[in-house]
């Protein structure tokens, strides 16, 4: 069980937070004038490292802050939690 | 007879003998003393054959001395109370234990099933792969029930568990994992430089292997050292010290679990089982090491044992395990052991060693042999001892004895530091898998670390418990650790076996040499093959015992080195967990939130009957007097159409949204627009996920410029909440928009039916009720039952409707006040099916609509998406599969039997024959309509709109119900809207 | 080469004559050659049974399946060995349908008992909306030629004794479905069933054979880089679910997958008292009993991306209680073991079996929950694939492009969020 250092709420374990995916997927700014190909990269086809990632986090029953977090996907070591929008 | 013969005299540092206990095992009336395990009492009833084996049913007695026990699992407790495949060195005897063998008919002295052994030889590792193939049917009819029936230990008795286990979460900075003299050092070492620690250990008592011999600390008794020592760490506040307490599993971010065992007198109340999730800062793992067997024929023969738990039995408890002796072994413990057992009255018929220059003038040596064969069957009778380095013309030595106590060196316990994901290594000179690099914040120390002198696991337990404190933040200064004489190594040379024959590898799954030969010549040639072609390892006690002596067969078997051969992985729990334990405070009432609305208490002293509707209970339908289910249901919607009724919409997610880009967000938010409502006016808002399907519908209200509020649907509160703020913090933080969730903070009901502006004109005199001052979709603020309220008006049942939304603790009283205001006009509360029809009547989508495959055009709601492919969603509506012909689409169908009614979970098809064919679509929702007259259903079906007057069939094969129905629009009532002006 | 030793009764009863020492390896073990004309990449079920079908459908044996580790040592030894075709969508239908048919007939065709039991397996429902939804899926199975059957709680009683059908559970059962034909295999052997029956046809399995590099040479792959040494190829299928980001990335190829952890655990081994595969959806586990006697129980995802094969106490608190409370006598015995496998969870929760976009590449991944019950089909559609160089009939819908074009499989309805399915 994780344990995620929000910046608001100090060290949490994993159960009070949503998962939300890879933090570094834009949202196309003009999806009028993205291509079906950059529009479905955004939608479907993500990063997927056995290593570091950076990924959100959300303080579901805590802050209810979205989080970027750096975590190793295979040791789960946990580098950094930073408020996506500071 | 003596009721215990095989008890000493005196002596046993865990027991009380001031008075025994009677405790019964398989029938049979024995007695022990208080501070006995199972174990112990069934060795001093002089009770040999304890269990039977999993495959041969052969006769098995004690072999260990604590969690490592492969042999001696029983089922304690009797009936319905009992629990199955408990080892019996962890029982704790108490006044009046029940406990019977297991696997074995009738008893496991004199079990039937021991036939089997005899058919042994077709029955090595895997031969069920090889056989039961034919005929076919026969394996599910035949062979695999009589699989089944041999398989499995004790019996699964039906009753839930019904003792009381519970669970503690605890933060420490240090947790040490076993209590033996390294992990007192280390902990003692830590708690003195002012961690917070936490000292589990799995025995009674603090001490590990002192518990089993005794051993020096200091100037004096090793044990009097350990007792004074936790009676320090107990005298400090930041400790905390766990007996009967083992750490099972090693998890993320150094989570560990820790179970806590009662006492076996522990006073009532305590819990049986009492988990710890301890989170800590560092770990000590000074969990020990387990001995190791060595194979010959007959190895798993009752009496033969493993020589530190012959040793135990007469130290801790005052039990012989035999009367006369054969010790054998391959390192010095042997004579420690031997001279322990004469002390306490054994005598030692041979101390046989492997290797051939040691001597002990006191004891009966045989240096440089080993026992190839033990004789006797249902226990042991005899040793067969013969040169370990096979010079010609031995002809062996044949000793009798009834106990064979084998020492064949130790396997550290790594398990916690390979769970924790640590490296391994393997130390070919000394035969040992060792822990390598730690995975996370922990340290190896004692044996557990390969350090067998007591002085060297003093060293180093307190060593880690001063680094471990000290990168905890903790560094006062925590005086000298504690020194031993004892300073042998302990080391054993990697000796396995001796002689040919049935050697019992794993004796708990009845694995032997062969067996693990027989993998490696067909080919089964990683370690983890060979576990899983023969179940080497995988039996309840892990292979503590079995794992390192079948790698080591293994590895020679294919001629290569042990350290290329490998380990199975090591997968928590370390012992097995109770799994009411694991349970504990989340099942019965535990296993899920309840949410009630505020009318709830109304609803139940009417009587109403309710439906879950995620964690919420809403009332289904008011059951009436002398009518079924069905005519209730039919009477709220009726006397609503014609009348007047009241519906707790409490349930619905309710959002408020502020700020200067509030119209901005939403009109991203959802896919129709919502900047263009006006003040005091409220929207129908279809919200997209971004793949294009429908998300979640509701309505919006702007009550000021920057000011709006909106509900969700009762299943997608949660989602869309997290949904907003997702977007708001993440893709446009440049938004100034406050999203809060309000949905506790407001109670709602609806007002339906032609009789509802009457009532409510009442209800609320201030407000005026007409269209021109109250259109459909506005909202207004006022006072209803003389509470504070917003009022909406907007319709689900097709009527003319009002929904009326007071702060929640006023929701109550607007209720049961507007029930008593509607006495005169007939009013009815009405519940989530009268709903559910009326709403199916007037074709508006739920979630059995939506069902996260469908697109706004599927669900006819195309028109509704502005063409602003910036909102969520809108873009992919352009990809060629989203737009594609020939999708499914929503119609209503009309059943044309108007006796007919439809079952649940109808396929839509061309034909009514049922037969196998692709259907054409499916029902998603269907009532019996009271205000039609007949059958409804709402379906998503292939090309559906343009079959429109065609007549298809509605199905369910699974019941044999088919029926006709006609294709319509899905909106079955009123399409012209005339009702909602009232 | 040598034809296979056959096994049967009486092979063993021979092999107990002579101390059973006469058996052959199941398999070789081989130096890899230079080149072959298909690499499977993944000595797991799937890849091995894609070198059988191969070899046996299509004549195609100079085959290699190159493994990491020991066959079947990934997902294949990791999970609960559920068989069944009870799904929602067509092409999914068709699909699991194929393989439970195949299932039916394996441990004949392969000369190997995989222990297949055909014992049922139940879904149980809790709401109104569950029992619609669940009735409705098993009809469907029942137009695309599929066994399915309603059970009422007084079936459930009488297939179920463990379950706790009482009325005063947080959420009591109401009703169930059973694809009767649905069950158990075990799921080691399917592996070795697979691999002694491929290497019989001449297909080359090399353990210990890591692979590092995809080599694609103007668009299309010819060989693989390994860590005993470069192979040359015609053509290459990946099954290595769980892995297949790594490998796809390889050859340049991003994949709509991302790698999730599953844990199950099962308890010591009891007397028999459950021979159905029951899944209680609304509290997200499922329990079978093993022929070993152990209870399995598995849930469901931990919920983010992870390949550590180490699944957190929090989730195992939840499928335990749920097991203890739908099934009480199981709060009687204890956890023995328990793991997490590392699942390719695609972005609508069904497999890719497909060409990929280099030529002779070809995979099969993806495969969220579902791998092992699709082993046999998920094998026999990638070989052939790579035999024809295009998609059967049966996998054409489990293409990589549909998730650019929109025509996805969402069996779950949960959209592009690869942990939701």
């Amino acid at each position: 069980m994780l344990l995620i250092p929000c910046p608001f709420c100090g060290d949490r374990d994993e159960t009070e937070f949503a998962y939300g995916g890879e933090a570094g997927n834009e949202r196309p700014a003009d999806p009028g004038a993205a291509t079906d190909e950059a529009w479905t990269d955004y939608l479907c086809f993500h990063d997927n490292p056995k290593g570091p990632h950076r990924e959100l986090w959300f303080h579901r029953d805590g802050c209810r802050r979205w989080l970027t977090v750096e975590r190793d996907t295979w040791t789960h070591e946990l580098r950094s939690a930073r408020l996506s929008r500071p | 007879m003596r009721r215990q013969p095989f008890r000493t005299a005196e002596g046993g540092h865990l027991i009380d003998r001031t008075g025994p206990l009677r405790f019964d095992f398989d029938g049979h009336r024995h007695e022990g003393y208080r501070g006995d395990s199972l174990a112990s009492g069934l060795l001093a009833a002089g009770v040999r054959i304890a269990a039977r084996s999993f495959k041969y049913h052969r006769p098995r007695g004690v072999w260990g001395f604590g969690a490592e026990e492969p042999n001696v699992m029983v089922t304690a407790g009797i009936g319905e109370e009992a629990r199955p495949n408990l080892k019996a060195t962890e029982i704790p005897l108490s006044e009046g234990l029940e406990a019977s063998g297991q696997n074995a008919w009738p008893s496991v002295a004199w079990d039937l099933g021991g036939a089997l052994g005899l058919a042994g030889g077709i029955l090595p590792a895997g031969f069920y792969y090889k056989t039961f193939m034919w005929p076919a049917r026969w394996w599910l009819a035949l062979y695999e029930p009589l699989l089944r029936r041999l398989a499995g230990f004790g019996p699964a008795p039906p009753a839930p568990d019904g003792a009381f286990h519970a669970k503690r979460r605890v933060n420490a900075d240090v947790l040490v994992a076993g209590g033996g003299p390294a992990g007192v050092a280390a902990a003692l070492a830590a708690a003195r430089a002012g961690a917070r620690v936490v000292l589990a250990d799995e025995n009674v008592r603090f001490g590990g292997d002192l518990l089993r011999a005794p051993g020096e600390i200091g100037d004096g008794d090793g044990l009097a050292w350990i007792d004074a020592a936790t009676a320090e760490l107990e005298g400090m506040s930041r400790v905390r010290l766990l007996r009967r307490a083992t750490v099972t599993g090693y998890y993320d971010h150094n989570l560990l679990l820790v179970a806590e065992r009662a006492a076996g007198d522990a006073p009532p109340g305590t819990p049986e089982t009492r988990l710890w999730f301890v989170r800590a800062r560092e770990v000590v793992i000074a969990a020990g090491a387990h001995e190791r067997p060595l194979l010959f024929a007959g190895n798993d023969r009752p009496g033969v044992m493993s020589a530190s738990a012959a040793g135990g039995y007469a130290h801790a408890y005052g039990v012989l395990a035999g009367r006369r002796a054969v010790i054998a072994g391959n390192n010095d413990s042997i004579y420690s052991v031997a001279r322990l057992l004469r002390s306490a009255g054994v005598s030692i018929a041979a101390v046989a060693d492997t290797r051939p220059d040691s001597e002990a003038p006191d004891l009966p040596c045989r240096a440089g042999r080993a026992v190839e064969r033990a004789f006797g069957s249902r226990r042991v009778r005899g040793a067969l001892l013969r040169r370990t380095d096979g010079r010609a013309g031995d002809r062996g030595e044949r000793i009798a004895c009834d106990l064979v106590a084998v020492a064949g060196g130790w396997s550290p316990a790594v398990h916690l530091h390979a769970q924790a994901r640590g490296s391994l290594s393997y130390d070919e000179e000394r035969g040992l898998i060792l822990p390598d690099r730690p995975g996370g914040a922990n340290r190896s120390a004692g044996a557990a670390a390969g350090r067998f002198d007591l002085d060297g696991c003093l060293a180093e337990g307190w060593a880690a418990g001063v680094a471990a404190a000290a990168s905890s933040g903790h560094e006062r200064a925590a005086g000298e650790p504690p020194r031993s004489p004892d300073r042998s190594a302990g080391d054993a040379p990697v000796f396995w076996q001796l002689g040919g024959g049935k050697r019992f590898v794993d004796l708990q799954y009845d694995v032997t040499a062969a067996d693990v030969e027989l993998a490696a010549r067909e080919g089964y040639r990683s370690v983890e093959h060979v576990k899983r072609y023969t179940a080497l390892g995988m039996g309840t006690d892990q292979g503590k015992t079995s794992g390192m002596a079948g790698l080591v067969l293994l590895s020679e078997a294919l001629g290569r080195p042990v350290a290329r051969t490998g380990t199975t992985t090591f997968r928590p729990p370390y012992t097995p967990v109770p799994m009411a334990a694991m349970a504990a405070g989340l099942i019965g009432e535990g296993q899920d939130a309840l949410r009630r609305t505020a009318a709830d208490d109304w609803h139940e002293a009417r009587g109403a009957v309710f439906t879950a509707a995620g964690h919420w209970r809403r009332p289904r339908y008011y059951p009436r007097e002398g009518t079924g289910e069905d005519e209730a249901i039919e009477a709220e919607v009726r006397e609503t159409r014609a009348g007047v009724g009241i519906v707790d919409v409490g349930t619905l997610g309710k959002v408020d949204i502020q700020g200067r880009d509030a119209a901005a967000f939403l009109d991203l938010v959802y896919a129709n627009r919502m900047s263009s409502l006006k003040t005091g006016r409220g929207r129908y808002g279809l919200m997209l996920r971004e793949d294009g399907r429908v998300f979640d519908d509701g309505v919006v209200m702007r009550l000021g410029e920057s000011h709006f509020y909106l509900t969700t649907t009762t299943a997608q509160h949660h989602a869309v909440m997290q949904h907003m703020e997702y977007l708001l913090q993440t893709v446009w933080p440049e938004l100034e928009v406050y999203a809060t969730d309000v949905s506790e903070h407001w109670f709602a009901a609806a007002l339906a039916g032609p009789g509802s502006r009457a009532l409510l004109g009442e209800a609320a005199p201030g407000l005026d009720l007409s269209d021109e001052a109250f259109p459909m979709m506005a909202v207004h603020a006022a006072a209803v039952a003389d509470l504070p309220a917003l009022v909406f008006r907007m319709s689900y049942s097709g009527e003319l409707s009002y929904e009326i939304a007071v702060p929640a603790d006023y929701g109550l009283a607007l209720w049961t006040r507007l029930l008593t205001a509607g006495r005169e006009h007939g009013l009815v509360p009405y519940g989530t099916d009268a709903m559910g029809v009326m709403r199916l009547e007037k074709g508006h989508v739920t979630h059995a609509e939506a069902d996260g495959r469908t697109t706004p055009d599927d669900l006819g709601l195309g028109r509704m998406v502005r063409a602003d492919a910036r909102s969520i969603g809108v873009r992919s509506l352009a990809l060629p599969a989203l737009r594609r012909k020939g999708r499914q689409q929503l119609v209503g169908l009309s059943v044309i039997d108007a006796q007919a009614r439809i079952p649940p979970g109808c396929q839509v098809a061309e034909s009514g024959d049922m037969r196998p064919a692709p259907p054409l679509g499916h029902v998603t929702s269907f009532c019996y309509s009271p205000t039609l007259g007949r059958a409804l259903a709402l379906a998503l079906v292939e090309n559906g709109r343009a079959r429109t007057g065609q007549t298809v069939h509605v199905a369910s094969p699974v019941t044999g119900f088919s029926t006709a129905a006609e294709v319509v629009s899905p909106v079955f009532y009123d399409a012209e809207g005339v009702r909602l002006r009232g | 080469m040598a034809a296979m030793q056959r096994y049967s009764i009486f092979s063993l009863l021979r092999g107990a004559l002579s101390g059973h020492r006469d058996w052959q390896p199941a398999w070789r073990a081989p130096e890899p050659k230079s080149s072959y004309d298909v690499v499977i990449v993944g000595g797991g079920g799937h890849g091995l049974a894609a070198a059988y079908y191969l070899a046996r459908n299509h004549g195609i044996t100079n085959v290699a399946v190159l493994e990491r580790g020991w066959i079947g040592g990934g997902n294949t030894g990791r999970n609960t060995t559920i068989v069944r075709s009870n799904y929602l969508l067509p092409e999914n239908q068709r699909f699991y349908e194929h393989s439970l048919k195949l299932w039916e007939g394996l441990s004949r065709d392969l000369n190997y008992n995989v222990m297949f039991s055909p014992r049922g397996v139940i879904n149980v429902f809790h709401t109104d909306a569950q029992r619609d939804y669940w009735i409705r899926r098993h009809n469907g199975m029942r137009y695309a030629g599929i066994d399915a059957e309603l059970l009422t709680r007084a079936d459930l009683a009488r297939l179920v004794p463990a379950l706790d059908l009482s009325p005063g559970i947080r959420h009591p059962i109401v009703g169930g479905v059973i694809q009767p034909r649905g069950g158990v295999a075990r799921h080691d052997a399917v592996a070795w069933g697979y691999a002694r029956a491929a290497d019989a046809l001449g297909v080359d399995i090399i353990q210990d054979c890591e692979v590092t590099g995809i080599d694609v040479e103007a668009g299309r792959v010819t060989g693989l880089q390994t860590s005993r040494g470069p192979i040359g190829a015609g053509r290459v299928g990946l099954a290595v679910a769980g892995h297949s980001s790594r490998l796809a990335e390889m050859a340049g190829i991003r994949l709509p997958i991302e790698t999730h952890l599953l844990t199950a655990t099962v308890s010591e081994p009891v007397k028999p008292f459950m021979d159905k595969v029951v899944s209680v959806a609304a509290a997200h586990v499922y329990v079978s009993q093993t022929d070993k006697g152990e209870v399995l129980i598995g849930g469901t995802l931990d919920g983010y991306n992870s390949w550590s094969q180490r699944g957190s106490p929090a989730r195992l608190e939840d499928i335990l209680s749920a097991a203890c409370e739908y099934f009480p006598r199981i709060s009687r015995l204890r956890q023995l073991r328990h793991w997490a496998g590392v699942m390719d969870m695609s972005m609508d929760g069904s497999p890719i079996i497909a060409k990929l976009p280099v030529e002779g590449l070809a995979m099969t991944g993806g495969w969220c929950y579902g791998g092992f019950k699709a082993t046999p089909a998920s094998g026999w559609c990638l070989a052939w694939t790579l035999a024809n160089d295009a998609p059967h009939a049966l996998n054409a819908p489990f293409s990589l492009e549909r998730f650019r074009t929109g025509a996805v499989l969402d069996e779950n309805g949960a959209g592009p969020v690869a942990w939701g399915h």
